[in-house]
């Protein structure tokens, strides 16, 4: 941990520097071939869909010593046609689920559980889903999620600037793809607390992306005036002072979502808080990653278009001072070195 | 460069913050307690309870979904689960405007019933009265004479019929329209034998209750029917006009219930009725209101049924507070290791932000009916996460302005200006998605994003009233103030080679 504190400092120095802006073309590409992939395992293999979105009924029977065979056998009785799908949840569990059954067909499925295991009806676990439901949770989701983009967009925009909104939007729609991806590709089971892992996640990895959008914009507040550095050299120290708390923010964040992905999987077996808590848990490391690695480098690309940006590119160079960076990690000098500040004068002390 | 500006004007402030804070924990405790609030409600998904989505569904071109429609569905399923007589059942509706669904939800374990109960669609019907009685049980087969032309096993069932038992008043709206049925009315006092329904609800386009200044100022409800209805009531009426009471009465039957059985004094061909009685302005309007609603049967896709036993949700409860323990515990550990002395503020904010949470929850329950459900507690969980980042956020620029050679008070100071800016926007855009997801959700995710936004705002109040204050108390401590190793400000902790005072100049990427 002390470690990390040192290295915290020496980042924040800029005696250590992880060249992240610089190396945008290789954080494109991995990203690139991340989404490609989800892309095309979207495409053949599609998202593994709860009965919440295709309709259907779920039973869960707790009890000890029940098996997949009798429960089969007990709801093949009621002529129930289609799918079933039974499984064993822990050692006192046992789950059934059908594809879409009428109220009269759920009932002689409930009955015919309740009397094979000798329970009671009231103590079967159910859930029926009409056929439609799905459809209409499903595009609730997909409006709540296209006018929280907008909102987001607007907000950014106004708190910061446009192309910042930019930046954050295309770190969480790739946020949004490579979680997704990683659903299809695996063939974890997609239910609504999914859904809301998902769309925390949105409002997770702008958060994220904001706290170190803060800091690139206060770096870069006045680098026109003081013609030292870039805006990419700028936005690359920002980036790095950032770090440690992304770290140290991802770290917090995990625990508590890997303590409920710990009691919920180990614990409940299946259901609301193992789906939420493994989306968040995948999305979060996502989310991370692209605060990080994708919205600071892209923003910069954004930013050096402009003309101001590209003159002040040139007066730099012209001073031979920031030499585009080749190397990921370098010191550069012992931190007792008392050269010129690389950040431009605070503004705004009393 | 370390002259500490501002840290000693602000002297008086964090005892203020404090005492506001102290203030708000008084007064949420006060009012919960003012309440009668000892607990926080849990949803059924953590106590056991059946709860059913019922998405409205127009049943024709001619019968759209309208707010009013659903706003009287849900009074009808709500007097249908009342009827079942389990304390805090629910009946909501979610959502906005005609795209809104209808809760239901039931605590205990009564689910078929309730799965029942509103699965049925209400839809009212117009039907001849056979034979009328009193409405208690039959001791004796005189409880009524046997209406003739009806089938034995109607008649021993008429007779059976108690209409004093609450079950039998319970609306099932299981009254196929082509049956003869026996039903009893809505209060109870009388039974009736029924033919089967020659009127349908939907064949009434209006309904209203007035006032009829000619008969003597007595409450009336009128009602016309459209073309189909107008024919068919013209020769129902025409028939029974001349009959012997009781069948010259037409029940008006809504949920399997006889709402009201007026006398037919003459054929009705021209589509336009008034029923007298002995109405008063509330009685009129209640008939009106079923008269006109029971004619716009909507129909409901059924969404989702979700029955949880107590068992379950009692292992769901124990899960989630267990979780919820484990995630703070892992949070605390971490922030000691790292942030030594200082992590004790991140454990304290933690727990003053528990504290308000939960008192919130209390009062919220009361005030709003506010039911904590899993994905709530998922949601609370979560913004842990979010919670300590903000400390995060602080105290690392608390640091770096530490290693820009700052004095730690006057750090703590230029700090709190700089990361109070991060912090504020980025709670922000947590509290929009939580709102967001609010307003555009059902069910599971309200609670989630309830909960999320809720805890933001604390987060916020908390780092504000505090965390800052607290903060500013312990960097005029000599304990942290120089720089103790275990403080969280050591040279070592942030990197300085020397005392925090001591500047420490940045050499950024140039070079």
């Amino acid at each position: 941990m002390a470690q990390l504190s040192g290295l915290g400092s020496r980042l924040y120095s800029g005696e250590t520097s992880f060249n992240i802006i610089g190396n945008r073309k290789r954080w494109y590409s991995i990203s690139a071939i991340f989404v490609l992939i989800s892309i095309a395992a979207l495409a053949i293999q599609g998202l593994h869909l709860g009965i919440e979105f295709k309709g259907g009924s779920s039973y869960t029977v707790n009890k000890t010593g029940t098996t997949v065979e009798e429960a089969r056998s007990a709801v093949e009785s009621t002529g129930v046609s289609g799918e079933l799908i039974v499984q064993k949840i822990g050692d006192s569990k046992i789950r059934v689920q059908t594809g879409t059954v009428t109220p009269a067909q759920s009932s002689a499925i409930e009955d015919a559980l309740a009397s094979k295991f000798s329970v009671s009806v009231e103590s079967i676990d159910t859930q029926i889903v009409g056929p439609s439901w799905g459809k209409e949770i499903t595009k609730k989701a997909l409006y709540g999620l296209i006018a929280f983009l907008l909102a987001v967009m607007l907000f950014l925009a106004m708190a910061f600037e446009p192309k910042m909104a930019i930046a954050a939007i295309i770190a969480v729609v790739h946020d949004v793809f490579i979680t997704v991806g990683i659903y299809a590709v695996v063939g974890f089971d997609v239910t609504p607390a999914t859904v809301i892992g998902f769309l925390t996640i949105l409002g997770y990895s702008l958060y994220d992306t904001v706290v170190v959008f803060d800091k690139v914009r206060e770096n870069t507040k006045s680098i026109a005036a003081s013609g030292k550095n870039t805006y990419s050299d700028a936005a690359n120290l920002a980036v790095n002072q950032t770090l440690v708390r992304s770290a140290n923010t991802s770290i917090i964040a995990l625990l508590p979502v890997g303590a409920i992905l710990f009691v919920g999987a180990g614990l409940l077996g299946a259901g609301t808080l193992k789906d939420l808590s493994l989306a968040l848990f995948i999305g979060l490391a996502v989310g991370t990653y692209s605060s990080v690695f994708i919205a600071p480098p892209f923003l910069a690309a954004l930013r050096e278009k402009e003309p101001a940006m590209i003159a002040l590119r040139k007066r730099v160079e012209a001073r031979g001072g920031a030499a585009p960076v080749a190397s990921e990690v370098r010191a550069v000098r012992p931190s007792t070195g008392r050269g010129p500040r690389n950040q431009p004068k605070r503004k705004g002390r009393k | 460069m370390s002259t500490p500006t501002k840290a000693g004007k602000s002297t008086g402030r964090p005892a203020r913050a404090l005492a506001f804070l102290a203030l708000i924990l008084v007064a949420l405790t006060a009012t919960a307690l003012l309440q009668g609030s000892t607990s926080v409600r849990l949803g059924l998904d953590l106590r056991g309870g059946t709860s059913v989505t019922l998405q409205p569904r127009a049943s024709n071109d001619a019968n759209k979904v309208t707010s009013d429609a659903i706003d009287q569905a849900v009074s009808i399923i709500r007097q249908r689960v009342n009827s079942l007589g389990v304390a805090e059942s629910e009946v909501t509706a979610q959502g906005s405007g005609t795209n809104r669904q209808i809760v239901i939800s039931v605590p205990g374990d009564s689910g078929r019933r309730v799965v029942d109960l509103v699965g049925q669609t209400a839809e009212l019907r117009f039907r001849q009265v056979l034979a009328t009685g009193a409405g208690t049980g039959a001791t004796g087969a005189d409880a009524a004479t046997p209406a003739s032309g009806v089938s034995a096993e109607i008649n021993a069932k008429f007779a059976a019929l108690d209409c004093t038992n609450v079950a039998n008043l319970q609306g099932t709206g299981a009254d196929a329209p082509t049956d003869t049925i026996v039903a009893c009315d809505r209060t109870g006092i009388s039974k009736f034998i029924l033919a089967p329904a020659e009127v349908l609800g939907r064949q009434v386009s209006k309904a209203a209750a007035g006032i009829d200044t000619q008969a003597g100022n007595v409450w009336t409800v009128s009602l016309t029917f459209n073309g189909e209805g107008t024919k068919a009531f013209g020769a129902l009426t025409s028939r029974v006009t001349s009959l012997a009471s009781p069948q010259n009465q037409v029940a008006i039957v809504l949920d399997g219930l006889v709402v009201s059985a007026p006398s037919i004094n003459e054929a009705i061909p021209s589509g336009n009725a008034q029923i007298t009685g002995n109405f008063s302005q509330t009685e009129a309007q209640d008939l009106a209101n079923v008269l006109k609603y029971g004619a716009l049967p909507l129909a409901f896709d059924r969404g989702e049924v979700q029955q949880v036993s107590p068992t379950l949700g009692a292992d769901q409860l124990r899960a989630g507070l267990l979780a919820g323990a484990l995630g703070l515990l892992l949070v605390f550990i971490f922030s000691l290791i790292y942030y030594r002395a200082l992590g004790l503020v991140t454990v304290g904010s933690l727990l003053v932000a528990g504290a308000l949470l939960y008192l919130t929850f209390l009062v919220l329950g009361e005030a709003i009916g506010f039911t904590l459900t899993l994905a709530g507690i998922a949601g609370a969980i979560v913004s842990i996460g979010i919670t300590a980042d903000s400390f995060i956020v602080y105290f690392e620029r608390v640091r770096d302005e530490a290693r820009e050679g700052r004095s730690l008070r006057s750090a703590v100071e230029s700090g709190w200006a700089r990361a109070r800016h991060t912090i504020i926007v980025a709670d922000m855009i947590s509290v929009l998605a939580a709102v967001l997801l609010y307003f555009f959700a059902v069910g599971g995710v309200r609670g989630f994003a309830f909960t999320l936004g809720l805890t933001t705002l604390i987060d916020l109040l908390v780092v504000f009233i505090f965390t800052k204050p607290i903060v500013s108390i312990l960097a005029r401590l000599k304990f942290f103030a120089s720089g103790h190793p275990l403080s969280g400000f050591s040279a070592k902790s942030i990197g300085s080679k020397n005392q925090i005072s001591q500047h420490v100049s940045a050499e950024g990427v140039e070079g």
